[in-house]
């Protein structure tokens, strides 16, 4: 006789799994109104949290070179192989779809973490450039992380969404602050126990459970958070949120559910540095 | 009054004196200390709290680095915490090295704080460990540039080898060279008395040989001013008032960095010690990096959104 052990699904915050300083958790349930979890329910005080470890996480992360981010984001992959199973019974009992589909969007997910380790360290090429200037200066013009960028995952393929959203802005050097998806969490804390475990520095990435509405607002208007990847909010709430982040002029974007480098430079800010030459 | 008439300053009537002292209940400390640490303080009563704790603080820069460029920006800022909202109180003081304490005690003027005290810290600050001679003069040359109020360090270890006498003296010769120019704040460094009961001995011991300000800790040990220290000399200030009708002020300092450790230490001033005691003539917080969390923490209850360090300054 075995005992069926339940998992706790709890928050991701610094490096760590606590669960809401509130104490509460919410319950989801399938399309058929079975039971599957109570995740935790984040508080605001949750998100200012994760929004510091972020923060403080920050100069390390974007100090490291882009070939060491690129390692560890394949590293990730590498971890979630391990993990598939667990990803793939998680799926199919939050969107109700069948282990073939589910199957393929696990490995949709971790096909693109490597396609974005690969993007790491090719970007700032890509988009830097060496400027002719009129004078005896070198000019250049450098891609540089942003911050802290929020994301608002889109939850209609629940760990695809989750990875689209946060492998651009961890290939670019930025932390991340996610809020996952309220009626399909389970996908994004079993792959924050992924990140834990694969070299991601504490804090780099943070993930909070939750009601949207509660979490959002507080998301948007927070003055340390530099960018926002809104995908997972419908355009009425995605336009009350860019009201709300205006006050330290956020980059916002929406995107897409697709991989491209787009993203990564959604979230990166331009540097033009000129050196004399012959000096 | 009658215990503390038997104290003549020999080392016989001290430790008869200390010994009556009941012992601290350590458990029972932490357990009050952490208790009393979940009260929850919110809207206007943290607004007021703010406000408090930002007129306590004894806005420190004590690095080998400093200055005196670095100085004159920590006594603007002491002035006009943020530059951008004047409703906002000036600190409780400025707290340097004693070389630095002339060109505070300048720019202070300069700019319109002559309200603001200029505390520095002396007696081989923070060892403690020179001559007596030195530590005098150290404290001589402070007060003649213009401190107002002395930081001196206790010698833990003639204190930790019994040698009460020659902490109680030193105390005493301290005191009679700021008489009534300078308010002298006895550095305890609790971190390194070991237990709660020395905490304790040592803050009457202080009080008896003549301190205003009995302080923790000198922020370059670890620990520093934990709750339950900070309880254990709440009380014994409260308890000597009894005995001798003396207000003597607490000055925990180091370890406190943010708005809630700050509300905390309030929480329990008034717990223990009392209301009286919730005032910056008998209560600082020696802090630098906790200013900037309290100005972001105001601009959370004034806009409704977190800050960022971005809109606070450096030093």
């Amino acid at each position: 006789m075995s005992l069926d052990i339940k998992k706790t699904y709890k928050l991701f915050i610094a490096g760590a799994f606590p669960r809401s300083e509130s104490g509460r958790s919410y319950e989801i349930r399938d399309k058929k109104g079975n039971f599957i979890a109570n995740p935790a329910q984040a508080s605001r005080k949750d998100l200012r949290d994760a929004v510091l470890a972020a923060k403080n996480a920050h100069s390390s992360w974007a100090s490291a070179t882009a070939y060491n981010r690129g390692q560890i984001l394949y590293r990730i992959a590498e971890i979630m192989e391990g993990r598939s199973e667990q990803f793939v019974a998680e799926i199919m009992a939050m969107e109700s779809v069948s282990s073939k589909q589910a199957q393929l969007q696990v490995r949709q997910a971790i096909d693109t973490w490597v396609w974005y380790a690969g993007w790491s360290d090719k970007i700032s090429t890509i988009a830097g450039s060496t400027n002719p200037v009129a004078g005896s200066f070198f000019n250049f013009t450098v891609a540089e992380p942003l911050g802290v960028v929020g994301i608002v995952a889109e939850e209609k393929s629940s760990l695809l969404g989750v990875v689209l959203g946060l492998a651009p802005v961890l290939a670019a050097g930025n932390c991340a602050v996610l809020i996952a998806s309220q009626k399909r969490p389970l996908s994004a804390i079993t792959l924050a126990e992924c990140l834990a475990t694969s070299d991601v520095p504490a804090g780099v990435v943070n993930i909070l459970t939750g009601l949207s509405d509660e979490l959002t607002p507080h998301l948007a208007s927070h003055m340390e958070i530099d960018g926002l990847d809104l995908s997972g909010v419908d355009g009425k709430s995605a336009a009350a949120l860019r009201i709300s982040s205006v006050d330290n002029l956020k980059r916002v974007h929406s995107f897409s559910a697709e991989k491209s480098p787009e993203r990564i430079l959604s979230f990166m800010e331009y540097k033009t540095l000129w050196h004399p030459i012959g000096v | 009054m009658s215990a503390l008439n038997l104290i003549d300053g020999s080392e016989t009537s001290l430790r008869r004196f200390l010994q009556t002292l009941p012992g601290v209940d350590q458990i029972g400390a932490q357990e009050r200390a952490a208790m009393l640490g979940t009260r929850s303080i919110k809207t206007t009563s943290k607004k007021w709290a703010i406000d408090m704790a930002i007129s306590m603080i004894d806005l420190t820069t004590l690095e080998g680095a400093d200055t005196a460029g670095k100085v004159r920006s920590l006594c603007s800022k002491a002035l006009r915490p943020d530059p951008q909202d004047a409703s906002i109180p000036h600190v409780g003081a400025v707290c340097v090295y004693n070389d630095m304490v002339g060109i505070a005690r300048k720019h202070l003027d300069s700019i319109g704080g002559q309200s603001i005290p200029v505390a520095a810290v002396a007696t081989a600050f923070p060892s403690g460990r020179a001559s007596r001679k030195v530590k005098l003069q150290d404290t001589k040359d402070a007060i003649s540039l213009g401190a107002t109020e002395i930081d001196m360090v206790i010698d833990r270890g003639a204190f930790l080898s019994g040698q009460l006498g020659e902490v109680f003296d030193e105390i005493r010769a301290i005191k009679e060279i700021c008489s009534d120019k300078a308010h002298l704040k006895v550095i305890l460094e609790t971190g390194e008395l070991v237990t709660l009961d020395n905490v304790r001995k040592a803050s009457y011991l202080a009080m008896l040989a003549g301190a205003d300000f009995i302080k923790t800790s000198t922020g370059k040990v670890t620990p520093a001013a934990t709750a339950p220290v900070v309880l254990v000399m709440l009380e014994a200030v409260r308890d000597f008032f009894e005995l001798s009708q003396i207000r003597i002020g607490v000055k925990p300092a180091g370890g406190i960095r943010t708005t809630k450790d700050a509300i905390k230490q309030l929480v329990l001033v008034k717990e223990i010690a009392g209301a009286e005691w919730l005032n910056p003539e008998l209560f600082r917080i020696g802090a630098s990096a906790l200013l900037n969390d309290l100005l972001m923490q105001r601009m959370k209850l004034s806009t409704g959104r977190y800050s960022s360090a971005n809109y606070v300054t450096v030093d």
